[in-house]
């Protein structure tokens, strides 16, 4: 009986601890100008703040005292001071920035222009442009690996992920993947890049060392038509045991198990999911879903959908502020 | 005007400024033939009707500029050869100086030239895509197997539309025709997907030639177009000539469809998802103007190519067939699915917008379509009713 008493208290602890986690989750809201922030322990929308045209890609600072936004029609990246939620730079970013990915070093982000055929690298701390790199056409996803050594950009129409060096800003390898390449992302030990491919319908498991494609990743619902699974947004768990795949006009997340490389599950979200961002305990899911105008919260231990919140206009990616790094 | 023949200096500008390794190793050239034979355009009402004069040859470009930004990582080098002849010369016998088994063609000409051309024995083994002719006959009794087409046949547009008025239930047509020879291949392709539909024509009248609609439209369509009900107005116009004028005349407040007011279309400035925008926007900023249906097919097939060469590193007509129809091959067309060929008549698969001028109102296939195969084979000549027997 009080053994009973003492693991409730304790679990009643454990509760309060993790719902004393509020998380703030940064959407942006690409037909909105828009940046919706959700508070992760009541999921519900806290405040909307006014950013650029055509928000689109969101990342934090590594010190979380910034958050970057492609604004793609202004043509700009903005740095806005989360302390203020004031813009307080824009970037040289070169046109129609799309997405990009923040170098370990907290100085460099590469940023992939996707109406220009190009990468732009900015320094963030002199606001200059450090290097513009030819790419294919159409270049979508960005990612730097944990190392530092590679920054990947992949292009829509030229359907290859480019491997740029971090340390001469050239090119040094192409990898040919499926039909537009959208998002990359590196396992936390840089031994994979992981590519989808929206109209490919896949995701491409590439080996670091030799570049080479090792293993393609294919999906299949029930009921919904192999044209409508167009996997975009990539996210890995550190734990290496899943992958969270968005799939687009399928309306589902696919669950992938990272040893046998074969989807699990598909989770139901909203309409046009785009991209996705864990939360710092790995225990949640955020999913922006472009048509539904909303985010859907999925746990990540059950694997189910728990809630979903209406945000903007066509929210398109998410940034994820850890509680002890929120202002105030 | 005389016969334009050149070879287009982009591509090697390109190479030029790639790094100095790609200079040393062996570069792939891909030289791809675009044929067209200057439309004559029939005199229309309207003055506000133009059509573009390079429309499909600067499809074409924007393909070879696509092709060459993946080209230039491989050491694939993409030229376009381009050959404009006037509508008083024949395309035919200037076909006969480019093609000879190994040529590689975007063909922007008349359905009957095409077949003249497919048909020359040196031709046998080139590979040819029709860009520029929607025929239905072309995709069926008179397929050709050195034949692709990437332009839509009018079986697809009318069907993507039997389909949505199928959503919207409009069931009660009213046909107006037209008196040109395109306008009874467009209204013949309406009956039929009608009838693949179950929607059926109540009221079906031909277009009489006499008034000037610029002044009269007001005072002669309403009383062309009585009827007691219909539930939309199908016009098949395809030069525009009284098309436009129906709008907003007609008896009964009903929406226009067909070539005029909502249309089917393979490409439409207003097409905008899925990664559209970026197309739209690399077009305009090289041809200055808004890119078209021909343009579009143009594009397709310049970038068919390029996906099978960067694929199978092989330009030979016969390699790039064989990969274009296996089931590796797919093309990103920016309109939400993937396109791939049909092996029975060689047509390009995709998905076709319906649009008004200031918008896409809808996608098709409209869900809720189905086919085992892929939903876009709900549009257009499907397999077992094809009469095309010369692909394989």
């Amino acid at each position: 009986m009080k053994c009973w008493t003492i693991s409730a208290l304790a679990m009643a602890l454990l509760l309060a601890a993790q719902n004393a986690s509020a998380h703030w989750v940064y959407i942006s809201n690409e037909k909105d100008d828009t940046i919706s922030v959700i508070d992760s322990e009541t999921n519900e929308v806290i405040k909307t703040i006014e950013v650029g045209e055509r928000p689109r890609g969101v990342t934090l600072s590594k010190d979380f005292k910034y958050l970057f936004i492609c604004a793609s029609d202004s043509d700009t990246v903005q740095m806005m001071d989360l302390a203020t939620d004031k813009i307080i730079h824009d970037l040289p970013s070169g046109e129609d920035p799309e997405q990009f990915a923040l170098h370990p070093d907290n100085k460099h982000l590469y940023i992939a222009n996707e109406d220009d055929a190009v990468a732009t690298v900015v320094n963030i701390e002199s606001r200059t442009v450090v290097a513009q790199i030819d790419v294919g056409i159409e270049p979508e996803g960005m990612a730097v690996s944990y190392n530092g050594k590679w920054a990947i950009v992949t292009s829509e129409t030229t359907n290859m992920a480019h491997w740029i060096d971090t340390s001469t800003h050239q090119v040094v390898e192409n990898t040919l993947v499926d039909q537009r390449p959208r998002d990359a992302e590196f396992t936390r030990d840089d031994k994979q890049l992981w590519v989808s491919s929206e109209i490919g319908g896949t995701v491409s498991v590439i080996d670091t060392e030799s570049k080479q494609v090792e293993h393609v990743i294919t999906f299949d619902i029930k009921g919904i038509s192999a044209d409508r699974i167009q996997p975009v947004g990539i996210e890995l768990t550190a734990d290496g045991k899943y992958a969270f795949i968005a799939l687009g006009p399928a309306n589902h997340i696919a669950v992938v198990d990272r040893a046998t490389l074969k989807p699990v599950k598909y989770i139901l979200v909203g309409r046009r999911v785009w991209h996705t961002a864990l939360t710092p305990e790995q225990d949640k899911l955020y999913t922006t879903n472009g048509v539904s105008g909303d985010v859907t919260v999925v746990d990540v231990k059950t694997m189910k959908a728990e809630k979903s919140i209406k945000v903007g206009r066509f929210p398109w990616g998410a940034a994820i502020l850890p509680t002890d790094k929120i202002p105030g | 005007m005389k016969t334009v023949f050149k070879i287009l200096p982009l591509a090697l500008c390109l190479s030029a400024v790639l790094s100095t390794n790609n200079l040393h190793a062996q570069t792939l050239d891909i030289r791809i033939v675009y044929l067209e034979q200057q439309r004559v355009r029939p005199p229309v009402l309207s003055n506000l009707v133009v059509h573009p004069e390079d429309e499909g040859e600067q499809g074409a470009h924007q393909g070879i500029t696509d092709n060459n930004t993946t080209g230039k990582f491989l050491k694939h080098n993409y030229l376009l050869e381009t050959l404009v002849v006037p509508n008083d010369q024949d395309v035919v016998e200037a076909a006969k100086s480019v093609l000879n088994g190994s040529r590689l063609v975007v063909a922007n000409v008349t359905a009957e030239k095409l077949l003249q051309i497919a048909d020359l024995p040196q031709a046998k083994d080139d590979l040819i895509f029709n860009a520029g002719i929607a025929d239905n006959v072309l995709r069926n009794d008179n397929c050709r197997q050195n034949i692709l087409h990437t332009l839509p046949s009018r079986a697809m547009l009318t069907d993507a539309m039997m389909q949505f008025f199928s959503k919207r239930r409009w069931t009660s047509l009213y046909l107006l025709e037209g008196n040109r020879d395109v306008d009874k291949l467009y209204a013949d392709s309406i009956r039929k997907s009608a009838k693949r539909y179950r929607i059926s024509i109540d009221h079906q009248k031909q277009w009489i030639e006499d008034a000037d609609m610029r002044r009269n439209a007001a005072a002669e369509i309403p009383l062309f177009t009585k009827a007691r009900n219909y539930d939309a107005i199908v016009v098949a116009d395809e030069d525009d000539d009284f098309g436009q004028y129906v709008l907003y005349n007609a008896w009964l407040p009903r929406p226009v469809t067909g070539t005029a007011g909502l249309q089917a279309v393979a490409w439409d400035r207003v097409v905008e998802q899925w990664g559209a925008a970026q197309l739209q926007s690399r077009f305009l900023q090289t041809a200055d103007r808004s890119m078209t249906s021909i343009d579009y097919a143009a594009w397709a097939a310049v970038r068919s190519i390029g996906e099978a060469v960067t694929r199978t590193k092989n330009i030979k007509p016969d390699v790039i067939r064989e990969y274009i129809f296996s089931d590796k091959f797919a093309l990103g067309g920016f309109k939400g699915a993937k396109m791939t060929y049909r092996n029975w008549n060689g047509q390009l698969r995709q998905p076709i917008p319906l649009v008004h001028p200031r918008s896409v109102v809808a996608l098709a296939p409209i869900e809720g379509f189905l086919h085992h195969r892929t939903e876009l084979d709900t549009l257009g000549l499907d397999q077992p009713e094809s009469n095309c027997r010369d692909m394989n």
